[in-house]
């Protein structure tokens, strides 16, 4: 028996799980258009390379990863490529990003196998991670990072893969299904992500709601005789939580701010070990996924879904009506988006579509309209898996004091839901704390903003006094060197001139002079007129003296 | 068709003030049925009266600073500290009393610091101070526990003592009244009485606590227990609170058992239980944090015991949780939990 840990706090919640668990996976109708968001992951948007206008194939890449973080996109489906322009995703606020839409054909035709693999064994660690990158696999569970990144462990010592089947969110049931239908598989995928990161444990996680998917991975381990553990864990939300799910099974917590990896874990999800598992054999890119599509539908079901699918042929596929639509919710009910239109895409990450109707049914239990104050019962802090003090964390952000409200850890919160959950004030805590969180990375970016700016104007500072010193400095050298009286050289080069002149001089001594045969009546006319010359070059060089040395105390000054 | 996009949850678990206070409420039940038995139905009268008192200051409270009535009326917070307060006063006081302090704790104590969620104290304990420091009389005649086996005081009787100080069987209120275990065990043992001999010279006693108390005090234990159960309370501050008092109550008793009464009349006589599961529980005004409930839990227990055994006041409750509802965001501030990732110490 595998020793289990507790997460502090969670709650237990209605699963909600039968309904769609009763039907086997089917593929999902093809729909007329597929929508490909160009950013479906976490990091930087592919780069389209087809272009209005071409026929593509299944599994053809239309968009390239230009980044590291960044996944490439493959067509799903074979057709013509109809517009690479802005369309509704599925995202909180509602906005339009690039996609590239395609019409497809119906002919699903596939484009010719690139590769032939028989041993992933065979491969390096670095051409495994190469192929699950080229295959544009992210992280299938919700987040979507990309896979090939977190395979990568950059040096470090891996002690632990942890596969995460947990899914605790009500409804959801895809990777439930995928490991009833899909066991070998999964098991095959994880063992091709064990190989690339060289972990020496291997461990599933599965809730203990779902025994025939625990039984079938049980019976496809001891098949295979693989390392692998597959262990139960009790439900309670959030256990599927990475940071929770790693809690649970080996009793380490992730540093605040850090990385699984920096305890030597890293953990990925079934439906991304499967996913890794088909590029890899198959050489198939990720082009579908098993989506839930639960709440006000007439069949519950989970379907395999070719990414780019709109969420309104889905709704429609199972018997649900568009026209009468309240909510849909991308995700579980804790964690996942209303979305602001039925045309937005299933991407990668897409688990589950949970609909709620204005018609019949039941509809969800949601908060009350009014929000009563806060009577700090604490039930948030009891219920919080991550021990933070909600209700002080909700004061300080409705306070709009972000520096205090940091000190409470908000950057710690995972969002799951849980205080907002057991709020008897129905107070939307987790609304408050993402406001709180984007208010502060708004400030931040404008901080760096700032901070810019002054680092420029500090440097354009320092330019002109470096340059003014510099100025300075040349002067004082130039200076210097007049006053020497330049160097020796110099000295010798004046002395040589002055030698010239006195030769010459002596020279033109020789040679007779008209003032050699002098009358004494010129001679003293000649002495006269040097007298006079002389005092007059005196008189001049004492006018000249007040203006020289007023001129050296200009001078001294620095 | 226009999709709703609030934010995540999208569920809920439908617990609500109300349904907190309703069941706080239906945890006195026994109690106050207990109660009866023993004191006869002056406590009921009185919790009607507190009720209609309380939501008619709550009402015009809401009116005066524009809020809403609908939610805040029916949240049952008024009401309960109304109960509360009623369940503190003694059962033949006289109406103006009851309808004084629930006024005064609710508008005051609650509505005037910014009504739920944001009175630092606990309304129903500030009511209760109040009357006791300014009506100590009244506040302090409370029924003989046997007096309604010698006679026959039904609910007219009752309503008309309350309402108009009309005394059936030409009886005074001096006649009818008696002191608490509590304040009866503090005057005896002025008169330097040994604890056995006021115990053995007093029917008020009973077997461990008090005629009549004890069975009060073990009906509100199993209500608390319900609440505990029901996560409507936590179990910090009651554990904390009694097992304080237990063992400081234990320590001196082992010391000097004729100074000192045990420990068991401390927990089951007065308003030791009443406190633990019901007043210092009050989410608003104490600690939050689970460590933070320990501390306050401990604080309440070690006030009580003081002022019982050397202050002026025979009971202690009241002022033991307004001193430490003060105390409680400092509390709270020093208390936080270890976040998930965090080092302790460090940050």
């Amino acid at each position: 028996m595998h020793r289990l840990f507790q997460f502090k706090g969670g709650v237990v919640l209605k699963e909600h799980k039968k309904d769609s668990t009763a039907t086997p996976v089917q593929p999902a109708k093809l729909p007329p258009t597929l929508i490909l968001p160009l950013k479906q992951h976490i990091g930087t948007p592919a780069e389209p390379v087809v272009a209005v206008g071409d026929k593509v194939l299944k599994g053809q890449l239309i968009a390239r990863a230009g980044d590291t973080i960044c996944a490439p996109l493959h067509a799903p489906s074979s057709g013509t490529v109809l517009a690479i322009a802005d369309h509704p995703v599925p995202h909180a606020s509602g906005m339009s990003a690039p996609c590239i839409i395609i019409k497809t054909d119906g002919e699903e035709r596939w484009r010719p196998r690139e590769r032939n693999v028989f041993n992933f064994a065979e491969l390096s660690a670095q051409e495994l991670r190469g192929i699950i990158r080229d295959a544009g696999i992210v992280g299938l569970g919700g987040a979507g990072f990309p896979a090939a990144v977190k395979l990568d462990p950059g040096g470090r010592p891996v002690d632990t893969l942890i596969l995460n089947g947990a899914e605790c969110e009500p409804y959801i049931t895809c990777d439930e299904m995928l490991l009833r239908e899909h066991a070998l598989e999964v098991l095959a995928g994880l063992l091709m992500m064990r190989h690339a990161l060289n972990a020496k444990h291997c461990i599933i996680g599965i809730e203990n709601n779902k025994p025939e998917a625990f039984r079938a991975l049980d019976e496809e381990i001891r098949n295979s005789g693989a390392d692998v553990e597959v262990v139960e864990v009790p439900t309670i939300y959030p256990t599927g939580s990475e940071k929770q799910l790693i809690q649970v099974l080996t009793g380490k917590e992730v540093p605040a701010g850090g990385l699984p990896i920096d305890i030597g874990i890293v953990c990925h999800n079934v439906g991304t070990a499967y996913a890794v598992y088909r590029a890899v054999e198959f050489d198939q890119p990720l082009i579908s996924r098993y989506v839930t599509i639960a709440g006000s539908v007439a069949h519950a079901r989970n379907l395999e879904v070719l990414i780019g699918t709109p969420l309104g042929n889905l709704i429609e596929e199972c018997g649900g009506n568009r026209r009468s639509l309240r909510r849909i919710i991308v995700g579980g009910p804790m964690m996942g988006t209303a979305m602001h239109s039925d045309a937005v895409p299933v991407v990668k990450a897409t688990n589950c579509v949970l609909v709620e109707s204005t018609m019949h049914d039941v509809p969800l239990p949601s908060r009350d309209e009014y929000t009563m104050p806060c009577i700090r019962c604490g039930n948030c802090a009891d219920a919080c898996p991550v021990n933070l003090l909600p209700q002080q964390m909700y004061w300080y952000a409705r306070a709009r004091d972000f520096d205090k409200i940091q000190d409470y850890n908000l950057f710690d919160c995972i969002e799951c839901g849980c205080c907002d959950y057991v709020c008897p004030s129905q107070i939307p805590l987790v609304g408050y704390y993402r406001y709180a969180k984007s208010e502060i990375w708004n400030q931040e970016a404008e901080k760096r903003l700032a901070d810019l700016a002054r680092e420029r104007h500090q440097f354009r500072e320092f330019r002109l006094e470096r340059e003014k010193k510099e100025r300075a400095e040349r002067h004082k050298k130039k200076r210097s060197a007049v006053a020497k009286g330049g160097s020796d050289d110099k000295k010798a080069a004046i002395q040589a001139a002055m030698e010239r002149v006195r030769a010459k001089k002596s020279e033109q001594d020789n040679v007779p002079k008209n003032t050699d045969d002098l009358t004494p009546a010129q001679q003293k006319q000649v002495n006269d007129a040097d007298q006079r010359r002389r005092e007059q070059s005196r008189e001049e060089k004492i006018r000249e003296s007040p203006s020289e040395s007023k001129a050296k105390i200009t001078q001294d000054r620095p | 068709m226009t999709l709703q996009t609030p934010p995540s949850p999208h569920i809920h678990s439908g617990m609500r003030i109300s349904g907190m206070m309703l069941r706080v409420i239906a945890a006195l039940i026994p109690a106050i049925i207990c109660y009866t038995w023993f004191f006869g139905w002056g406590l009921i009268i009185n919790s009607v009266i507190a009720i209609l008192t309380a939501v008619a200051s709550e009402a015009l409270m809401l009116k005066l600073r524009k809020r809403p009535l609908k939610p805040f009326l029916g949240d049952g917070s008024a009401v309960l500290s109304g109960m509360l307060l009623a369940f503190c006063i003694p059962p033949l006081a006289p109406w103006w009393i009851t309808v004084l302090g629930v006024a005064f704790a609710l508008i005051i104590g609650k509505h005037l610091y910014g009504g739920l969620g944001y009175n630092p104290f606990n309304p129903a304990m500030v009511g209760y101070v109040m009357l006791l420091i300014s009506f100590p009389l009244e506040m302090t005649s409370w029924m003989p526990p046997l007096i309604l086996e010698q006679l026959e005081i039904g609910f007219i009787d009752t309503l008309g003592m309350i309402f108009f100080s009309h005394f059936p069987y030409g009886l005074s209120i001096d006649a009818l009244s008696s002191a608490t275990p509590l304040d009866a065990m503090k005057t005896d043992l002025g008169l330097s009485n040994t604890v056995s001999e006021i115990i053995e010279s007093n029917a008020l006693f009973g077997d461990f606590a008090g005629t009549g108390w004890e069975w009060v005090g073990n009906w509100l234990l199993l209500g608390g227990m319900y609440l505990i159960y029901k996560r409507v309370i936590s179990w910090q501050i009651p554990l904390a609170l009694i097992s304080t008092l237990f063992v400081i109550s234990a320590f001196f008793f082992l010391m000097d058992p004729d100074t000192y009464p045990s420990p068991l009349f401390h927990i089951f006589g007065g308003a030791t239980i009443l406190a633990a599961f019901f007043i210092a529980t009050d989410p608003v005004s104490a600690s939050t944090t689970p460590k933070g409930r320990i501390v306050y839990g401990i604080g309440i227990g070690i006030i009580i015991y003081v002022i019982r055994a050397w202050g002026s006041y025979p009971d202690a409750v009241a002022f033991a949780v307004l001193l430490m509802n003060m105390a409680a965001p400092t509390i709270d501030y020093y208390t936080q939990p270890r976040v998930y990732g965090h080092v302790r110490g460090k940050d």
